[in-house]
């Protein structure tokens, strides 16, 4: 299991999850679940028509994500936010698929781009990985307060003189590069899975934001370790596991906060 | 006549697959146009995108287990639906993760059984198939089925139209007369999963969303009634499909030398014009506010006047 080949596999998943436990926090916090599934997947298209014209599809996923970033935040201001987004993923999915029906593109490489292959990571797709990965973590610490107020009390980031929207596009700029350097090797499915399960179970956990934050990157790696040992033993898809272990989590999270509500009325109750 | 056969590419009327996909496109674009104008009155873009992924998890699995695809498309489209108002898909604060967790877990299963597909058997295009359709490769034995599961669609949505438009412009409203949030939440989702079931299956994921979201979310724009909303996305989603495939088929003539473009591609690409061109339609009074919740009343351009006469 942790065989040479095997060792890229962990050490990508290892930085997949910590970025994806960081930025999928905001994700969660920001209700942001849908352009976060639209990014990725609409990136692709991008991957698609790099592959046409032959140039390195990490270029075009990188524009794609880029492009859907920039207009669902700019469309976004005017029209209701999740129409843009709906209206924009098709957009991407059907140039995507006028991308495929020009090229011979054959079906594996499709499946590979929805559902990843770090099983089949080399090694030179860490170092650019990790760069990607640790820029996404320095813009979240420097936004970190922007976010948070904008979040939690935008009344309060407003009288700031905090602009919602600009820190919104900035968000979604971090989504767009964090997509980009994670798509090629765990797949649009995989990623979208890892930024709400783990950060949704851990706001069941608490509700301070760094603990959280710490706690969900805890779950994110759990998750992709745990996925990764199964698949290896039973050769079913990554993906599989990460979907099931992460709403698995999601419901544990669930059960422990309604726990801890019933417990606490008890106390309230003796304590009466 | 030299202007008609310039329009219309040798064969188009006499093609049977565009028989059958002028036919299946009508049916869907309309049932998505009524379903679609509450979705989106109601935020619910994600969890009507979402089902058509969770139904498509459903298609793979009737594959791997040899039951009929509708079956699995509609049944993996309401188990998601049912799964999501679980888990809070109605409650505004929720309602975003509901539909992500659940998605979560459908494309997870869906990787699954598109792998144990491709290594049981040889459907090769299987993924391309499942994950793109085409309106052009409907067997035209599906049509009864589309016909029937549309019709049930409508007449679910008929029969809770009144709880289900004060439902979605005014909750509070609602529930000081008595209407059951939750009941009526739950059938509107079960419909909306059966439509995108059906759609999905029909003509493809990704066309499902463009004309479940797109000719409502026009029409909504340019309308100042649910009703007439409904009425023009109707005629805007038919007039999409239409010309989409026209499009499609006549591509295939515009350079000899490559093969032609897909339908999902016009359909979609029409559909999202003429939602940017009702932006510049002058609907400006309404300019929304940032933030992903907005009252349903100001967000469709509905004044007071209309939910007064929806309670009325």
């Amino acid at each position: 299991m942790f065989a040479g080949f095997m060792v890229n596999a962990w050490e990508i998943a290892t930085i997949v999850a910590v970025v994806a436990g960081i930025v999928g926090f905001f994700v969660v916090l920001r209700g942001s679940a849908f352009p976060a599934h639209a990014i990725p997947n609409g990136a692709f298209a991008g991957a698609a028509g790099a592959n046409l014209i032959g140039i390195n599809p990490l270029v075009g996923l990188g524009a794609f994500a880029l492009l859907a970033a920039l207009g669902i935040g700019t469309l976004g201001r005017r029209g209701r936010r999740d129409v843009v987004t709906a209206l924009a993923l098709v957009l991407m999915l059907a140039i995507g698929a006028a991308f495929l029906s020009q090229s011979t593109e054959y079906e594996p490489e499709i499946f590979s781009l929805l559902f990843g292959e770090i099983l089949g990571v080399s090694s030179g797709e860490i170092l650019p990985v990790a760069i990607l990965g640790l820029a996404c973590v320095i813009a979240v610490g420097v936004l970190y307060r922007r976010l948070l107020l904008t979040s939690i009390i935008p009344e309060i980031a407003a009288a700031k003189g905090l602009q919602p929207h600009r820190v919104e596009l900035a968000f979604l700029i971090v989504l767009a590069c964090a997509t980009t350097m994670t798509v090629p090797v765990v797949g649009a499915l995989l990623i979208f899975t890892l930024m709400i399960g783990p950060p949704a179970a851990a706001r069941c956990f608490t509700n301070r934001p760094g603990l959280a934050l710490i706690i969900s990157v805890a779950i994110a790696l759990v998750t992709v370790w745990a996925a990764i040992a199964c698949s290896f033993e039973t050769n079913w898809p990554v993906g599989f596991y990460v979907g099931t272990y992460s709403a698995a989590g999601y419901g544990v999270g669930r059960a422990y906060a309604a726990w801890e509500r019933r417990r606490g009325a008890q106390l309230g109750n003796k304590a009466r | 006549m030299s202007l008609l056969r310039l329009l219309f590419e040798p064969g188009f009327f006499s093609s049977a697959p565009v028989h059958t996909a002028v036919v299946i496109g009508a049916v869907t674009a309309v049932v998505s146009a009524v379903v679609g104008v509450f979705t989106v009155v109601r935020s619910q873009s994600f969890a009507g995108h979402a089902l058509t992924d969770i139904a498509t998890t459903g298609g793979s699995g009737a594959v791997y287990f040899g039951i009929s695809p509708l079956a699995g498309f509609i049944g993996g489209g309401v188990a998601g639906g049912g799964a999501m108002d679980l888990i809070g898909v109605q409650r505004v604060r929720s309602r975003d993760l509901a539909t992500g967790i659940v998605l979560g877990a459908a494309t997870g299963l869906a990787a699954l059984f598109l792998y144990l597909d491709a290594t049981q058997s040889a459907t090769t295009g299987v993924t391309q198939q499942i994950l793109f359709g085409s309106i052009f490769t409907v067997s035209s034995s599906t049509i009864p089925a589309v016909v029937f599961f549309s019709a049930a669609v409508l007449l679910v949505i008929g029969a809770i139209y009144r709880p289900l438009l004060l439902s979605s412009v005014s909750p509070e409203l609602a529930s000081v007369r008595g209407v059951g949030l939750r009941v009526v939440g739950l059938l509107f989702m079960l419909a909306l999963a059966v439509a995108v079931g059906l759609s999905s299956i029909a003509i493809g994921s990704i066309l499902s969303t463009a004309l479940l979201i797109g000719p409502a979310a026009t029409a909504l724009r340019l309308t100042r009634s649910i009703r007439g909303a409904m009425v023009v996305a109707c005629l805007l989603g038919i007039a999409t499909t239409w010309l989409g495939i026209l499009l499609a088929y006549d591509s295939d003539y515009w350079d000899p030398s490559s093969q032609g473009l897909p339908v999902s591609f016009f359909i979609v690409a029409i559909a999202f014009l003429l939602y940017l061109l009702s932006g510049l339609a002058g609907v400006r009074r309404h300019v929304g506010r940032r933030d992903g919740d907005i009252p349903a009343r100001e967000a469709c351009g509905l004044g007071d006047d209309t939910t007064a006469k929806a309670v009325a």
